[in-house]
């Protein structure tokens, strides 16, 4: 590991966290309504009300209250969701697993599909696979992720009922006991092979109507890309040596390709994230983008800040990821990383 | 004894374009290069002798916008219409040198992947130790000092003069029966490029391996080729002995490129009866020598 290039990123990092956790923190306080009259409901007495103000400092100012968040948060503690009437930290943990699995395996279909598909439609440019090619990654860019959902739930759960359309698991599957909130590797390491079976089937539509976006951006991204570096000398200085042409769009005209293609993969990664919440809701996923729509609407206070402070740390290690995985790939910000 | 020419263009047309619109770009190019010989193609730019070369090798071809008709033999094969045979002969019975060597190297690999990937173009199962060795020995050959950190490298942290040996090995790795030379070395300093050039051309020589030269380059033709060709708005309009040609132009074209060349008591650039291009109409070239190319 390269600490020289990566423990700046961690230090930058770190502080646009602190600044976001400011920003937000501020914002979920100016949202109109009152959140203690809210969690306690219409029926509650204003000394009720008043009480619970009183315990979470609500009436403190802002800069005092942000003081308290930063003490508890010092302990790990994130607060006390009024909604769940669990601590934040438990929801997160509940939760987090269930979206980063969903996440994960979207993110999987989108490369697996979406960079084979531009790389072709590159290599056939202006012919058949390319029109085909490009009109599916138009198809999914533009339809949004939760119509996806619902037409996937449709047609693969309703006119032809191979898949599940809602939940991670059956009734009658038992719940693996968590290890890693995963259930693909609960399951497998529970060594119940059926469940997991049984989870990946439950993966697969959310994950589809999650990934199709992104595969039409990672199509088109890729396709561009390869028909620029297609178009440089060294392209066709390996025409000119004799390698095979296969060969060059897998590999020396693919990887000069996949270098811009991977920073934006990476923000669409981190962006799933967050806009997982509408595939969520459509299959019933119990993941943490839902609790995080669910909590705005409860004016949630710290179940607010706590999800958007997790979302955004995931963003920010993503895009860490990817710095260091373009410096991996690409020799010329490696070796000029090394020199200075 | 003469052998048959390793490479023999006969009345070469060409034109590009899609859907009706063609502009046509060679009007019956030809040309022969016999064995171990050192010819030269010389034009202006926008001549079409780059276009020539990259024909002679099929590079062209897989475009559906290129429409070469006439006859390119190579190697005992017909490549004007490109395909599977003249690709396989490329990398190892014909190379090319490129203008610009640092940007002609592929720079997400190191050396010594791309100069493997070349010497199996001619032999696919060559062992990575196999091919690393032969890299070496001919990367010594151009007088690299240090072959296996130069392996080591990528294109971009080597100079430019080092990079044009390095393409220089590889294309002659294979001991191919032709190179191609595309203004070799032009974005190179003057002498570097006169370096590298008579390195090539000795190299060759050694191995009994022709040229074809394109430059602009009167100079370094002059230095370098045993015939030249002089090509001028896609038609050939001169072939002579390089000896002949200099002592005696007989085209205009000819005689306006050869007093183009600057002499340091000469007054400068003569000037040429030309026009700029017409934007407005792009694909027509201005008046000069012959009817101008025709839009379709």
């Amino acid at each position: 590991m390269n600490w020289k290039f990566t423990l700046p990123r961690i230090g930058a990092a770190l502080i646009a966290l602190i600044g976001i956790s400011m920003l937000i923190f501020a914002i979920a306080r100016v949202m109109p309504g009152d959140p203690a009259r809210i969690a306690l409901g219409p029926n509650a007495t204003e000394e009720q009300v008043a009480t619970l103000r009183a315990e979470r400092h609500l009436d403190a100012a802002l800069p005092v209250q942000y003081w308290e968040f930063v003490k508890a948060l010092s302990r790990g503690d994130l607060g006390r969701s009024l909604y769940t009437n669990r601590p934040v930290t438990t929801d997160i943990a509940q939760f987090l697993p269930a979206t980063l699995e969903l996440v994960l395996v979207s993110v999987i279909i989108m490369v697996v599909v979406g960079l084979p598909l531009g790389a072709l439609s590159a290599h056939f440019r202006g012919r058949f696979p390319d029109h085909l090619g490009r009109l599916i990654a138009l198809l999914g860019i533009c339809t949004p992720a939760f119509v996806w959902g619902v037409i996937l739930q449709l047609v693969f759960g309703y006119f032809y009922p191979i898949f599940p359309i809602e939940g991670r698991l059956l009734e009658s599957t038992p719940v693996p006991p968590t290890v890693t909130g995963f259930y693909l590797i609960d399951t497998l390491l529970s060594g119940n092979l059926s469940a997991f079976g049984d989870a990946l089937h439950h993966l697969i539509l959310p994950a589809t109507a999650l990934a199709l976006a992104g595969i039409g951006q990672t199509a088109r991204l890729t396709r561009s890309n390869m028909i620029e570096v297609y178009a440089k000398p060294y392209v066709e200085m390996a025409s000119a040596y004799g390698f095979r042409p296969w060969r060059i769009a897998t590999r020396y005209a693919f990887r000069p390709a996949f270098i811009p293609t991977l920073t934006i993969l990476g923000l669409e990664c981190a962006a799933m994230l967050g806009n997982a919440f509408l595939v969520e809701k459509v299959f019933g996923w119990p993941g943490i983008s839902r609790y995080g729509v669910e909590v705005i609407i409860r004016k949630d206070l710290d179940a607010i800040v706590g999800t958007v402070l997790i979302i955004a740390a995931a963003f920010l290690i993503m895009n860490i990821l990817v710095d260091v995985l373009v410096s991996i790939i690409n020799p010329r910000i490696r070796l000029s990383q090394r020199k200075s | 004894m003469t052998r048959e020419p390793v490479l023999t263009i006969r009345d070469l047309h060409l034109a590009f374009g899609r859907w009706g619109r063609k502009s046509n770009v060679l009007h019956g190019i030809s040309l022969h290069v016999g064995a171990g010989e050192k010819v030269a193609l010389v034009g202006e730019s926008g001549s079409g002798k780059s276009v020539t070369a990259r024909l002679a090798m099929g590079l062209l071809q897989e475009s559906r916008a290129t429409h070469a008709t006439g006859s390119i033999r190579f190697d005992g094969i017909e490549a004007v219409k490109g395909g599977p045979e003249i690709a396989r002969r490329r990398g190892n019975r014909v190379a090319m040198i490129f203008q610009d060597p640092t940007s002609a190297l592929n720079p997400t690999f190191k050396i010594r992947g791309q100069f493997r990937e070349v010497l199996r173009s001619a032999e696919p199962r060559l062992s990575d130790a196999e091919a690393d060795r032969r890299a070496e020995a001919a990367l010594a050959e151009v007088s690299i000092p240090d072959p296996a950190r130069a392996l080591d490298s990528y294109a971009f942290q080597l100079s430019g003069g080092m990079n044009q040996r390095v393409m220089i090995a590889m294309a002659l790795a294979n001991r191919p029966e032709l190179l191609i030379a595309d203004e070799p070395g032009t974005a190179l300093d003057v002498t570097v490029q006169a370096q590298t050039l008579k390195l090539m051309g000795d190299l060759a020589a050694t191995r009994g391996t022709a040229v074809l030269l394109i430059s602009h380059n009167l100079g370094v033709v002059r230095e370098f080729a045993d015939r030249v060709y002089v090509i001028y708005r896609g038609r050939m309009v001169e072939h002579a002995t390089t000896k002949q040609l200099f002592a005696a132009p007989r085209h205009p074209y000819t005689q306006a490129l050869l007093s183009a060349i600057p002499k340091i008591s000469g007054g400068g650039l003569p000037d040429l009866p030309e026009r700029s291009p017409d934007f407005e109409r792009p694909l027509i070239v201005h008046e000069g020598c012959g009817e101008p190319a025709e839009v379709v």
